[in-house]
């Protein structure tokens, strides 16, 4: 039990730090790293829970692609972040205020104590004994769940083709293979009958 | 004993930071989408705490598509700003004013 609570501060202390040097680090290429670092902590906090199934999700989608994709666009943009950073000091102040206040708010909602899960909810989905996590997800999903589930699908789907639609660009001017047009390529029209006169050149 | 408060209040701190982050970081859209992303991560620690200390897997159901949804969001929002830059060669938020009248 100290072991669960030793790992829990752990965590959410990685987390927190993480995401505080996610927005407060001067390099975007270092606040994703430690976007990562947050991510990864995350995940264990969600082991912790016994959530596996979306602990993993989370370290191969986010930490494999998001993070990644963050990675990938900071360093391939040629931006002057030094001059993106101008205001960070004129405003740190009015947001530590906001952050306070809305800080303060929630922490006060949760001292109120009405969430204890000591209220007998009737479960939409409990848990069953004797399935992984995984296992009970997946029974959730692909029954009750599935047709949230396509449309899940149907949002990568669109998000994947609009982004290729928004960064995919066509120069002009660049010669292509056209493969059609080669296999439609005949013998007639791709050798022609000349008959030279003795002494002189070919004109092709 | 770590209960339901003690993630809870994990999940309103990472919120907070993603607040301030949008907040201080305004002129650096990447900074932006990070602090959505730290966001969603708070939301979805609250939604698999609610869901494991309540015995009820819905929760875990919701975290997974809250997860697509964040992934298509970051897709999207990196390939505009690859655009934007392309076209203007700067991704200042302040720039950004070519629909105003």
């Amino acid at each position: 039990m100290i072991a669960a609570a030793l790992a829990f501060y752990l965590f959410a202390g990685f987390v927190i730090l993480g995401g505080a040097l996610t927005i407060l680090s001067r390099n975007p290429v270092h606040s994703v790293l430690w976007l990562i670092l947050s991510f990864f902590n995350a995940a264990g906090l969600f082991v912790l829970l016994g959530a596996e199934f979306l602990a993993m999700v989370l370290v191969i989608v986010y930490v494999g692609a998001v993070a990644v994709l963050f990675l990938f666009v900071v360093m391939m943009l040629d931006v002057d972040f030094a001059q993106l950073r101008a205001g960070f000091a004129k405003y740190l102040p009015f947001g530590l205020g906001l952050a306070v206040v809305i800080l303060a708010e929630l922490l006060l909602v949760l001292g109120g104590g009405s969430f204890g899960v000591s209220v007998p909810a009737p479960a939409h989905a409990p848990v069953i004994a004797g399935m992984t996590n995984t296992q009970a997800l997946g029974a959730l999903i692909y029954t009750r769940y599935v047709f949230i589930f396509q449309a899940a699908g149907m949002v990568l789907l669109t998000s994947m083709i609009g982004a290729i639609v928004l960064t995919h660009r066509q120069r002009p001017g660049v010669r292509k293979q056209s493969i059609a047009a080669q296999n439609a390529r005949t013998p007639a029209q791709a050798t022609s009958k000349v008959r030279p006169v003795s002494g002189e050149g070919v004109t092709l | 004993m770590i209960g339901l408060g003690h993630y809870l209040a994990v999940g309103a701190i990472l919120f907070v930071l993603g607040v301030l982050g949008i907040i201080v970081n305004r002129k650096n859209v990447i900074i932006i989408l990070m602090s959505i992303e730290l966001i969603l991560l708070a939301v979805n620690i609250n939604l698999v705490a609610f869901s494991s200390f309540a015995h009820d897997l819905v929760g875990q159901v919701f975290a997974m598509f809250v997860l697509t949804v964040a992934a298509g969001e970051a897709a999207i929002g990196l390939a505009i700003l690859v655009v934007y830059n392309r076209n203007r060669g700067t991704i200042a938020v302040d720039d950004i004013n070519q629909m105003k009248g």
